[in-house]
């Protein structure tokens, strides 16, 4: 981003990579596919790089508003000061935070989760994917809570998977009876309570039961949370979860 | 002498309406030892909300079979309240069946009640055999022993007897009518109580008149003694729905609100040209203790959320902690909220003001391990056909047991340096974020 703004000029906009899709070896691979996808639309795109900072949703959610609003403040600063007005992310967290929390906080920008804007992109027909490896293929979508149940968002990622012509199947609890994949609320950085079961894995065996050849996750910590129930499974080399922008490029060979 | 049943009926109507409007100041003054609110925005959609979710069910139905035959049970509530504006009058003043001068659409309308009122029977004993006989999972979990069982049975034998009751009044009243009673005037159409007259043909007038008039006074004393019932149950949804629904969230799910206390001293923190050795003000009231350990700690909101809830386990139903097999359960976080505040409401009661009991809601009624166990997912919101809220609770619940107590799990807590020292989560240096480029 320093780059752009040093030439004067503003990217359309601004890709909010996020703590996993930065340092989490599954969650880079989603990184750079949705960055072959934008760059396959001719998306004119910054990112932060090491400016960029965890948005705070999981001290906020572990109760911890002070560092959460240490971390907001530090990234409303340098996001203002880049005079950012659009922003993208492939983390539903993140979007969550940045979309509605940030606000209040002085932060007002346009905020879309990856699979809204490969939408739109689709839309106006700078990208282009139709069928391509993965047609007629039966993939189950979980969605994560943060863009579903908390933004009500469950028809951009269905919308991308229809258009690559697969065959979708849902599970029993979707959409806006979802359920969790287990790692929200800062639950991704601890143990679970004791129980008789861990949620990745009831989660995991519903998706299952669609006998599904993909699982297709929107959100970086679900996708670790069901790669490790298919392994729990035993089922890692018949079924493999990927996310969406991961699909596309992976349908279209790109 | 004639006028006794009148005075009676006064004084059995003003002690019932009278006992339950000093419960309701009750509700109304514990409501009040929460936090207040500040200004209700959107004042339109909230209306909105109210006709489509509290009078129109919408979120009832979500579940088919209890969603239909809760909107028989309610329609039937309401529609047969009709009956006892008649009731009241009649009872005041001595007439029998008032509104009988409507003729034809007085048919209509008993004829109608009577309808609901066997179908609202027939729901309440299918209730019944969910609860009792099918023993549905989210009626016998562990917060539903003792009291909250009993009062959910309770409720619904209440709710049988009294429309047993108006149908055999009305039974009554109809072979009376065909015996030309006095005072009996032929009114009404019974396409229900029509079925029971074979029960009754064999009565004298007297007797018939002791039936009617019995289940008359059974009926109406049964029902200022359920009014006055619902304020030690779970029933009280039937009228806090509504303001329930008015005052719910309306932002989107994942939108936690920004503590304003907070956000003050994070500025003053940031601010380059505070004095960090500055005193604070003369007079300057200590900052705001950081979320909830007890009742009074938590909104106004999220106290009537707890007076509100039926209990009825939908969030439970769909907590992915508690599907799992964890502690938590969203419905006892609500029902473990109304427990420690009607505690607080006793103890003002009893002592004028309230009297430190060296208790609060968390530990004593709700564990850190229940608070830990959630994953924010928002289920149990999306559920609750009453807008209720308990993730609000279990997050104002984990900031005072972080902000105040430093008490958060260990490997929390290890999460939390890391966002603080290296802006992720996991020990990477933040120099490192764009290496993904290059690999």
């Amino acid at each position: 981003m320093a780059e752009y703004m040093a030439q004067g000029k503003q990217p359309e906009v601004l890709f909010w990579v996020g703590c996993a899709g930065s340092f989490d070896d599954r969650a880079k691979k989603i990184t750079k596919a949705f960055v072959k996808l934008l760059n396959n639309a001719g998306v004119e795109f910054a990112v932060l790089g090491t400016e960029e900072s965890c948005t705070g949703d999981p001290a906020k959610r572990a109760g911890n508003e002070f560092l959460f609003q240490m971390q907001a403040m530090m990234n409303i600063q340098v996001l203002n000061g880049y005079e950012i007005k659009k922003i993208v992310t492939a983390c539903p967290h993140c979007f969550n935070t940045l979309k509605n929390e940030y606000p209040d906080l002085g932060g007002n920008y346009e905020v879309l989760h990856h699979t809204q804007f490969l939408k739109t992109l689709l839309e106006e027909g700078r990208l282009k994917v139709e069928g391509g490896k993965f047609k007629g293929k039966r993939i189950t979508y979980h969605d994560p809570c943060y863009l579903g149940r908390a933004n009500g968002e469950y028809e951009a990622p269905r919308d991308l998977l229809k258009k690559l012509e697969v065959e979708l199947i849902e599970m029993k609890r979707c959409k806006s009876k979802g359920l969790c994949c287990g790692a929200g609320g800062a639950q991704m950085f601890k143990e679970a309570e004791p129980g008789d079961k861990e949620i990745f894995v009831e989660r995991t065996e519903e998706a299952l039961e669609t006998k599904p050849e993909a699982i297709a996750a929107g959100c970086p910590f679900c996708n670790t949370m069901l790669t490790d129930g298919v392994k729990f499974k035993e089922k890692q080399d018949e079924i493999k979860v990927l996310d969406i922008a991961e699909i596309i490029v992976n349908a279209e060979d790109l | 002498m004639q006028y006794i049943p009148n005075i009676l009926f006064l004084i059995a109507l003003v002690a019932g309406i009278g006992y339950f409007i000093k419960n309701c100041k009750k509700i109304y003054r514990n409501i009040k030892l929460g936090k207040e609110i500040g200004e209700i925005d959107n004042k339109s959609l909230r209306m909105n909300n109210v006709i489509r979710i509290a009078l129109g069910q919408s979120k009832m139905t979500v579940r088919p079979i209890a969603g239909l035959l809760h909107i028989i049970v309610y329609v039937g509530f309401i529609i047969i309240n009709i009956e006892v504006l008649e009731i009241i009058i009649d009872g005041l003043f001595g007439t029998h069946r008032v509104f009988a001068g409507m003729g034809s659409l007085y048919n209509v309308l008993i004829a109608s009640f009577e309808i609901l009122a066997f179908l609202v029977f027939v729901s309440v004993i299918l209730f019944w055999i969910r609860r009792n006989i099918i023993k549905i999972r989210r009626f016998w979990k562990p917060e539903m022993k003792g009291w909250p069982k009993n009062d959910a049975n309770y409720i619904l034998y209440f709710e049988m007897v009294l429309m047993s009751l108006f149908l055999i009044m009305n039974a009554a009243d109809q072979q009376l009518q065909l015996l030309g009673a006095e005072h009996y005037i032929k009114a009404g159409s019974f396409p229900v109580s029509n079925w029971l007259l074979p029960l009754f043909d064999t009565f004298s007038e007297s007797t018939l008149i002791i039936i009617e008039r019995s289940a008359w006074w059974l009926h109406i004393l049964g029902i200022l003694i359920f009014l006055n019932y619902l304020y030690f149950s779970k029933h009280l949804h039937i009228l806090l729905a509504f303001p329930n629904v008015y005052y719910g969230k309306i932002t989107p799910k994942g939108k936690l609100p920004n503590l304003q206390s907070v956000t003050n001293e994070v500025q003053l923190m940031m601010d380059p040209n505070a004095d960090p050795f500055a005193a604070p003000p003369e007079g300057q009231e200590a900052p705001e203790k950081f979320g909830a350990s007890d009742v009074i700690d938590l909104t106004r909101v999220q106290l009537l959320n707890a007076y509100t809830c039926t209990e009825c386990g939908r969030c439970t139903d769909n907590c992915p902690a508690n599907l799992t097999g964890k502690k938590l359960s969203p419905r006892k976080i609500m029902m473990a909220t109304r427990d420690r505040l009607e505690e607080i409401g006793k103890n003002i009661d009893k002592n004028g003001t309230f009297k430190p009991d060296d208790k609060q809601l968390l530990d004593d009624y709700i564990s850190r391990e229940e608070l830990w166990a959630c994953t924010t997912c928002n289920a149990c919101v999306e559920a609750c056909p009453v807008s209720i809220d308990p993730l609000s609770i279990i997050m104002d619940m984990r900031q005072y047991l972080v902000m105040e107590q430093s008490a958060a799990p260990q490997e929390l807590n290890i999460a939390m340096t890391n966002i603080e020292n290296n802006g992720a989560p996991w020990p990477y240096n933040q120099m490192d974020r764009l290496n993904w480029k290059n690999e």
